[in-house]
């Protein structure tokens, strides 16, 4: 059939549940197959870089590609998908808003590559070897992706068309997104697929007032099901988290975790929560106000669990006033472009 | 390496804002560092604010107001306080030094105070270094950034 669309799908930085999303459309998967060829698939079909760099550009309708950015082939792949895509949607949280992966930004390359190769307890790296961009071996040199100091979202890296944010995008959202396209109704370009308020507004649990008298995480007591789990001192992200998911987190008796991103009009999510999580405390003691917050631990991860690499602040500084990148490392990265 | 820091300063309207007209009015010295940006309570400074400040370069960050009891709204520099020390256990994670950032309770009639506190700051600030702009940062971290950056986050 000459006019089915041609669809790419593409993983990044990610840990493969986006996949498992698409599938988890179930039967409606047949009507996707029904629609549309998929020429680049992964995890599913059998097609290599080298078909896709083939082809004439423009010749996919709709590149879905998820997970953050966080090597040179990573992002080597997305502009050869961009150039090679009418639309490009960012799927899943990671590609929207930098994801999990993305709190790997709280630290540097070194940190990241001390504690990988070396400090881990099952790590046994006696000469301390670490992966190298190049290795020369008799044989001819070995190359691998160069490991960027930063995890980037994928709007950082290449124009994306649209988003489709969550941990993964649910069954309804990515059904949703493949109907506007084959239907031609697509949104005004840029839109997030996915509710315009937060998940406080579309969760059904009952609300009073906001006063709480210690934090808890969420395996040290048993919330009750009927009521707002931030007013039972849970860290619940739902205030600073952007609607359209069913609330199917809280709808299991678990706190909303953020993955859908910062709702229209929020530009830091982690500061939008921030703020919330503070204000919620219960005392106008100073002493009293200090051990409460003091329950709140690791709040960079509480606050910008999905969207670290969408933070203000961006990225984690070395020697507080320092820049992260040394000269050698500047070097490597010349001979990576 | 001396620098002249710079300073955002945010002052509620009716303590703090009234103690620097009133540190002005009275002829102190004290450093012109300081940028004073008037916000009708402490209350109403969003943690994105100082966030946003320190992302822009701002080497430190001033939030004061009202004394506890005295704010004209009730309890919005309560709010500032209790925000405050979470987004002082939030900066270090950014590796941004917590003493960059501090809140003071400055009443009306407190011009000195004011102008102490501001020549206190600048001189903690010239002992660290200066802050860079998150995107010149980030700019830097693998050269792939410039003009080429994207949005703000989750498609805005
Ligand atoms: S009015 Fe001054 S702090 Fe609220």
């Amino acid at each position: 059939m000459a006019d089915k669309l041609k669809f790419a799908f593409y993983w990044n930085a990610s840990c493969g549940g986006c996949e498992i999303a698409v599938l988890d459309i179930h039967e409606k998967i047949l009507d996707v197959a029904a629609l549309a060829d998929i020429l680049l698939w992964p995890v599913a079909v059998d097609f290599k870089k080298h078909h896709i760099r083939d082809l004439p550009d423009k010749h996919i309708d709709v590149s879905f590609i998820n997970g953050g950015t966080r090597t040179s082939e990573q992002r080597e792949m997305a502009e050869l998908l961009r150039r090679k895509s009418k639309v490009v949607v960012a799927f899943g949280a990671c590609a929207s808003l930098g994801g999990i992966p993305s709190l790997a930004n709280f630290h540097n390359r070194e940190e990241i590559f001390q504690r990988a190769y070396i400090e881990t307890p099952s790590t046994d790296n006696p000469k301390g070897i670490f992966p190298q961009v190049k290795t020369a071996l008799p044989e001819g040199d070995l190359e691998l992706p160069l490991f960027f100091n930063h995890v980037y979202r994928l709007d950082q890296v290449i124009a994306v068309d649209y988003y489709l944010p969550g941990c993964p995008p649910t069954p309804d959202m990515i059904a949703a997104a493949v109907t506007a396209i084959a239907g031609n109704s697509l949104p005004p370009a840029g839109a997030v697929f996915g509710g315009p308020s937060t998940v406080c507004d579309s969760c059904k649990r009952v609300k009073q007032e906001k006063k709480v008298k210690g934090f808890h995480r969420i395996h040290e007591i048993i919330p009750d099901p009927e009521r707002c789990l931030l007013e039972q001192g849970i860290i619940c992200a739902g205030s600073a988290t952007r609607d359209g998911c069913g609330t199917l987190c809280l709808n299991a008796n678990m706190p909303c975790r953020g993955c859908f991103g910062p709702p229209d009009g929020v530009a830091d999510q982690g500061a939008k929560l921030l703020s919330v999580l503070s204000t919620v405390v219960d005392s106008n003691d100073f002493g009293e106000i200090e051990k409460l917050i003091d329950q709140i631990a690791d709040p960079a991860g509480y606050l910008y669990r999905f969207a670290a690499a969408s933070s203000l602040l961006k990225h984690k500084l070395t020697g507080d006033g320092k820049s992260t990148v040394q000269a050698a490392e500047r070097s490597q990265l010349e001979v990576a472009k | 390496m001396s620098f002249e820091p710079k300073i955002a300063g945010f002052l509620c309207n009716w303590c703090a804002y009234t103690a620097a007209d009133l540190a002005g009015i009275s002829r102190l010295k004290y450093p012109d560092n300081i940028r004073i940006i008037r916000v009708m309570c402490t209350g109403r400074i969003e943690p994105s604010f100082v966030l946003k400040a320190f992302a822009s370069g701002a080497d430190g960050v001033l939030v004061a107001g009202c004394h506890p009891g005295g704010c004209h709204y009730q309890e919005g520099n309560y709010k500032a306080y209790k925000r405050t020390l979470l987004l002082k256990r939030l900066l270090p994670q950014f590796g941004i030094a917590a003493e960059r950032f501090r809140m003071e309770f400055i009443a009306s009639s407190e011009g000195e105070k004011f102008a102490a506190v501001v020549g206190e700051m600048v001189a903690k600030l010239k002992t660290l270094e200066p802050l860079q702009t998150a995107s010149d940062r980030l700019a830097e971290l693998d050269g792939m950034f410039g003009e080429a950056e994207g949005g703000t986050g989750g498609g805005r």
